[in-house]
């Protein structure tokens, strides 16, 4: 009835794998109180059954937020671990620090980073090409739910049963049903497959959104450079998530019924799961970092106060890194044998993309040269990322010649370059566009105070943490060590617990922020809906956006398409009339198909075959019924626009009275004002 | 159904004619492992072209993408695609013969 699930798939065997379990459930709790708190009627029909692009983006980012939360603990009980572990067990055992190390890489990457990135992507691009919801809004809804499932599943490992013991990227021999007969590697298969549809819906998404969505006069050159940034990720998504698919699915065809495409014996080939993985996994690194260049492109122009330097060369330095991100996946594996011609011709195609990488940190440089730079959190963020990128990239160019490679892989050197490339490049790019955008989200500002205490103990805490593994693999160790036996590598690997430590710090002074900034809400409300002077067309509508953001489309005729409005004192310029609008209908497909496909993969990982067969039933008739109904739109009246549109002029003509007698700068920063209203 | 028919202008007839190639196409490579009556290496080889060809009577039939009516930017995009497929195939031909030859297997 239950397959292989037994009461002894609970956590009893060690005290922190019981302590996490109970975290998971309190945590679960908490979620649930929030939702009876919020109402369950008004959480499912405004948030969990939405379509709205904006409300996806905010979920998809508090999901991010929470996984970061959990991924942190892993990376903090990892370094605490290897901090005590000379000559000593530790306090982890090791099948328990080969869990945490595992579930810290595919959280960081499948469930923290991924839909940080497409929430973001949903919150900002169709504002910012002046649409009014992405081209699919129902499968952008699938997107999310999948996303969500495939993080329950991680979590819920946690409670029942145990997580993968394979590292993050799961290569068999070992994660194959000889080396790992527990369900900790179907656990990591389920959730990376159910996620990874769920990417690869939002990458087809968003390239139809941004090909066909865009207003009158927005040619592909006049787009925002997070929305080329974007485009460009989606392309990657849509391409590369398939190749990860395959791979887990015969990974998961050999475990759980025993065929032989990856095993040693009967005919497999383990070499060619590495090869598929990482087919996917080096366009993966780009889908991760391109939106990355993309904020820092946004948020460099915002604070510097002038129109971007070198925009073209950024478009085609984002296209081409597209393009050479599909020809270099070989250097992940450059030591499994492949002969001197094959590393090398990878080896060179890697080092081509620090080409066009560079080319960017110069137009940002040159954007701020002889700007008027206002040191803005997001702005410090991208201060943090262009020092301390370019010292990853150059020891990723290290990397990219095999024979250092040979010296150097599987170290912590490997481990201290990704890592670098990753927090500084990725997180501090979202944490800016999560500064930056805000209030867009939710109509006030965060507290900067807190944000700056948040950026600098980050960035200490990243070089504390990180540059000692750069030594450490300098001095020969491994990566994923449980203890070691090495006296001279312990110092190091304690300054590097500290800087973990002030990284937590960082990620307090967030909440604080956080929490501060909703309690001090009322003094940093957005009521213009431009709070930072911006360029492009997301600041055109109100803070938090109407539901259908745009309640006439706009008129594009510059590259910088809000500021050139604001310039010629047309932004603000009431329509004469308003039209009906068409607006997608609230579904609850979208939600039940995640509640199915987590069904469904908790069934294949457990072998509890009656419920796996009837969630794919399940989930096939939903997604039939949905697709007969052709009642999916309702029409918003001209009549409620006007009314929702008449309350934003109203406020805002009262800013500027207000900014009149009081002085104001934010009435001094909109001329164009006065005139519109 | 009948208002999205008006719309693109395709009838029925393409989805039957495309599903039936496609079965047929699904049906060769089984039959052929099943009976086991060609090589192995010819097996092989004829799986991969019922495959190719599969692939082409998906965008033909199911996509409805020729030469002549569809526009431009669309087959510039599958040729973009079949770039990048070309890269991961040819990739990992290349990446898996080297290895084979290597491990002399």
């Amino acid at each position: 009835m239950l397959g292989k699930l037994t009461i002894d798939a609970l956590p009893f065997y060690s005290w922190v794998a019981m302590g996490g379990a109970v975290v998971t459930v309190l945590g679960g709790l908490a979620v649930a109180a929030t939702i009876m708190r919020l109402g369950v009627r008004y959480t499912w029909s405004e948030w969990l059954t939405t379509v709205d692009h904006k409300r996806i983006g905010i979920m998809y980012i508090m999901l991010a937020l929470v996984m970061l939360l959990r991924g942190f603990a892993d990376a903090i009980m990892m370094r605490a671990q290897q901090a005590v572990a000379f000559n000593s067990d530790g306090y982890l055992p090791p099948d328990h620090f080969d869990q945490i190390f595992s579930s810290h890489g595919t959280i960081m990457i499948f469930f923290m980073a991924m839909p940080f990135l497409s929430g973001l992507m949903n919150l900002v691009v169709p504002q910012q090409i002046g649409a009014r919801d992405v081209a699919f809004p129902f499968m952008n809804s699938v997107s999310l739910w999948l996303s969500a499932a495939g993080a329950g599943l991680v979590l819920i490992s946690l409670v029942i049963g145990t997580f993968s013991t394979a590292g993050w990227t799961g290569y068999p021999p070992y994660s194959g049903l000889e080396y790992s007969p527990d369900v900790g590697v179907d656990y990591w298969i389920w959730a990376v497959l159910i996620a990874g549809v769920g990417s690869t819906l939002t990458g087809i998404n968003f390239i139809v959104t941004i090909l066909k969505r865009r207003a009158p006069g927005m040619t592909l050159m006049r787009m925002p450079l997070f929305t080329w940034t974007a485009f460009c990720t989606s392309v990657l998504m849509t391409f590369a998530f398939p190749a990860l698919t395959v791979a887990c699915a015969l990974l998961a065809l050999d475990r759980t019924f025993g065929m032989h495409f990856f095993t040693n014996t009967g005919g497999g080939n383990p070499m060619n799961y590495i090869n598929l993985f990482w087919m996917w996994g080096h366009p993966e690194v780009y889908i991760l970092i391109l939106p990355a260049f993309g904020i820092f492109s946004e948020v460099v122009a915002t604070f510097s106060r002038k129109r971007l330097f070198g925009y073209a060369s950024l478009v085609l330095a984002t296209a081409s890194i597209a393009i050479l991100s599909f020809t270099v996946w070989l250097h992940h594996f450059f030591t499994m044998g492949a002969g001197a011609n094959v590393n090398a011709v990878f080896g060179i195609a890697t080092m081509v993309i620090a080409v066009p990488t560079g080319v960017k940190v110069f137009d940002w440089l040159f954007t701020m040269f002889r700007g008027r730079i206002e040191f803005h959190p997001s702005m410090l963020w991208t201060l943090g990322f262009i020092v301390s990128f370019v010292i990853g990239g150059m020891t990723g160019v290290l990397l990219a010649l095999p024979p250092a490679d040979y010296l150097m892989h599987n170290s912590v050197f490997l481990v201290a370059h990704f890592h670098n490339m990753i927090i500084p490049g990725v997180l501090f790019g979202y944490f800016a566009g999560y500064m930056y955008w805000f209030p867009k989200a939710f109509g006030f500002k965060l507290n900067e105070q807190w944000g700056k205490r948040s950026f600098w103990c980050w960035v200490i805490g990243f070089y504390l943490a990180f540059m000692p593994l750069y030594v450490l693999g300098f001095m020969g160790m491994p990566r994923r060590m449980e203890h070691y036996n090495a006296p001279e590598w312990q110092p190091y690997l304690i300054v590097a617990m500290l800087g973990v430590c002030i990284i937590l710090l960082g990620i307090v002074c967030m909440i604080v922020q956080i929490m501060v900034s909703i309690r001090q809400r009322n003094k940093a409300l957005d009521l213009t809906g431009d709070p930072w002077n911006g360029r492009t067309l997301e600041w055109l509508t109100s803070s938090p956006a109407a539901p259908y953001n745009f309640a006439v489309l706009p008129e594009v005729c510059d590259r910088d398409a809000f500021h050139d409005m604001k310039v010629h004192g047309i932004a603000y310029r009431r329509p004469a009339r308003y039209e009906d609008i068409e607006m997608p209908k609230s579904t609850a497909a979208g939600v039940l198909l995640g509640a199915f496909a987590f069904l469904l993969g908790f069934a294949m990982i457990w072998h509890i075959w009656w419920l796996a067969i009837a969630s794919a039933l399940a989930a096939a008739a939903t997604l039939i019924a949905r697709g007969c109904n052709d009642d999916t739109e309702y029409v918003l009246p001209a009549s409620e626009v006007q009314r929702i549109e008449d309350g934003r002029y109203e406020v805002m003509a009262s800013i500027v009275r207000a900014g009149a007698t009081e002085g104001e700068p934010v009435a001094a920063r909109k001329p164009s004002l006065e005139r519109a209203t | 159904m009948q208002h999205e028919n008006a719309e693109t202008g395709h009838g029925l007839s393409p989805y039957i004619t495309g599903l039936v190639l496609a079965l047929i196409l699904t049906a060769i490579p089984f039959a052929l492992v099943a009976t086991g009556l060609l090589p192995k290496p010819a097996t092989l080889s004829a799986i991969m072209a019922a495959a190719v060809v599969q692939i082409l009577v998906h965008l033909r039939y199911f996509l409805h993408l020729d030469l002549k009516s569809t526009p431009r930017e669309n087959l510039l995009a599958l040729l973009f695609a079949a770039v990048l497929i070309f890269f991961m195939v040819g990739g990992t031909f290349w990446i898996m013969v080297d290895l084979h030859h290597r491990m002399m297997m």
